[in-house]
């Protein structure tokens, strides 16, 4: 005989209306609230994780197309990972020329933070707005892991919820996740204090100098081949010292911005 | 019409690792005399006219700015499909 199985609805939490968005459900004023865009290009993968992290960051996250050069009113831009145009040509050089990134260059030059995960990075390279460029990883494999970062530079619009020297554990997976420079380029990257997150106890793609990730010479634009957007929420994120996905370093990386933006009001 | 070959290849001080995969298979299909590889791309620029200096200029810079990135790659050559190899039909 099969019994009726028990409701979950009981156990489950009922979503509360929030009609004015997440900064009014965070009890913020309008003015308080913070609005950070996510670019969805064609072949795009992450634009949906990208903004649920900017909602459980506390922001208010904005859909942006790319053939819309219009950034509606956003304090920040996030150009997530994925597979834009199926890399043909190079990973991220036909998204370069989207409509949204002329204006999305002009913002960085002008302060606004910006932030390029993974295909995001790819494209801010090939957008000229970080120096380098990805080649195919090392063992040329598809990789997927929990991997352990160092941070080197607490201080940029994307890094200051850390600590200098910090390991955090934020999900990689890229097949194009080489970085490399000419060691010109890698030893100023490194006097000025440029490399912002080191791959620690391995590198897993063969990376220069182990580089993760890099920033601008203002701090404002920051490109890594890792996804901080998959370890934001208890139950889906890497596990950590304290259970099984329980990972939640890549809050850190929204809840910077968002400081770096109300700071600056 | 005329069509211009573009030619890029990875940066010889870059790592080509797809170059090597291929150097590494070779010698399974009994190609041992093969000591490296080094992969890279071929494009083929169609006009409706024939290829002038101008064309041709275009396609430079267009090898240039899009179809390369100098950081890793270099353009080997930018030429005029000859019709004695079929490309130019």
């Amino acid at each position: 005989m099969v019994k009726p199985a028990p409701s979950l609805l009981k156990t489950l939490p009922v979503p509360k209306p929030q009609p004015q968005g997440a900064g009014a459900a965070l009890g913020l004023s309008a003015q308080d609230t913070v609005r950070i865009g996510v670019i969805t290009f064609p072949g795009t993968l992450d634009d949906r994780d990208a903004q649920r992290a900017v909602r459980l960051a506390g922001a208010e996250p904005v859909p942006l197309w790319h053939a819309d050069a219009n950034l509606h009113q956003v304090d920040a831009v996030v150009i997530p990972g994925g597979f834009s145009y199926g890399d043909y040509l190079r990973a991220g050089a036909i998204s370069r020329f989207a409509a949204v990134m002329d204006t999305v260059a002009d913002a960085a030059r002008g302060g606004m933070p910006v932030l390029g995960i993974c295909n995001g990075f790819q494209i801010l390279t090939e957008a000229h707005l970080l120096p380098g460029s990805m080649i195919k990883n090392e063992h040329l494999h598809f990789i997927c892991r929990d991997q352990v970062l160092t941070v080197e530079n607490a201080e940029t619009a994307w890094s200051s919820e850390f600590t200098h020297g910090q390991d955090i554990t934020i999900p990689l997976k890229n097949q194009d996740g080489q970085f490399v420079a000419d060691d010109a380029t890698l030893d100023q990257l490194e006097a000025e204090g440029r490399v912002v997150f080191r791959y620690a106890g391995w590198n897993p793609n063969g990376s220069r100098r182990n580089i993760a990730g890099i920033t601008n010479e203002r701090g404002n634009v920051v490109g890594l081949m890792p996804h901080p957007e998959h370890a934001v929420e208890p139950g889906f994120g890497p596990d950590s010292p304290s259970g099984m996905r329980t990972g939640l370093d890549g809050l850190g990386f929204f809840q910077s911005a968002i400081n770096a933006v109300l700071a600056a009001r | 019409m005329g069509t211009v070959i573009v030619e890029v290849m990875p940066k010889p001080e870059i790592l080509d690792p797809q170059g090597k995969a291929v150097v590494g298979a070779l010698p399974r299909l009994g190609f041992t005399q093969f000591s490296a590889v080094r992969q890279g791309k071929r494009f083929e620029l169609t006009v409706d006219g024939p290829v002038t200096p101008e064309i041709l200029e275009a396609a430079r810079n267009a090898a240039e700015t899009m179809l390369s990135n100098p950081i890793i790659e270099d353009v080997v050559a930018v030429v005029e499909a000859s019709f004695d190899d079929g490309e130019g039909a």
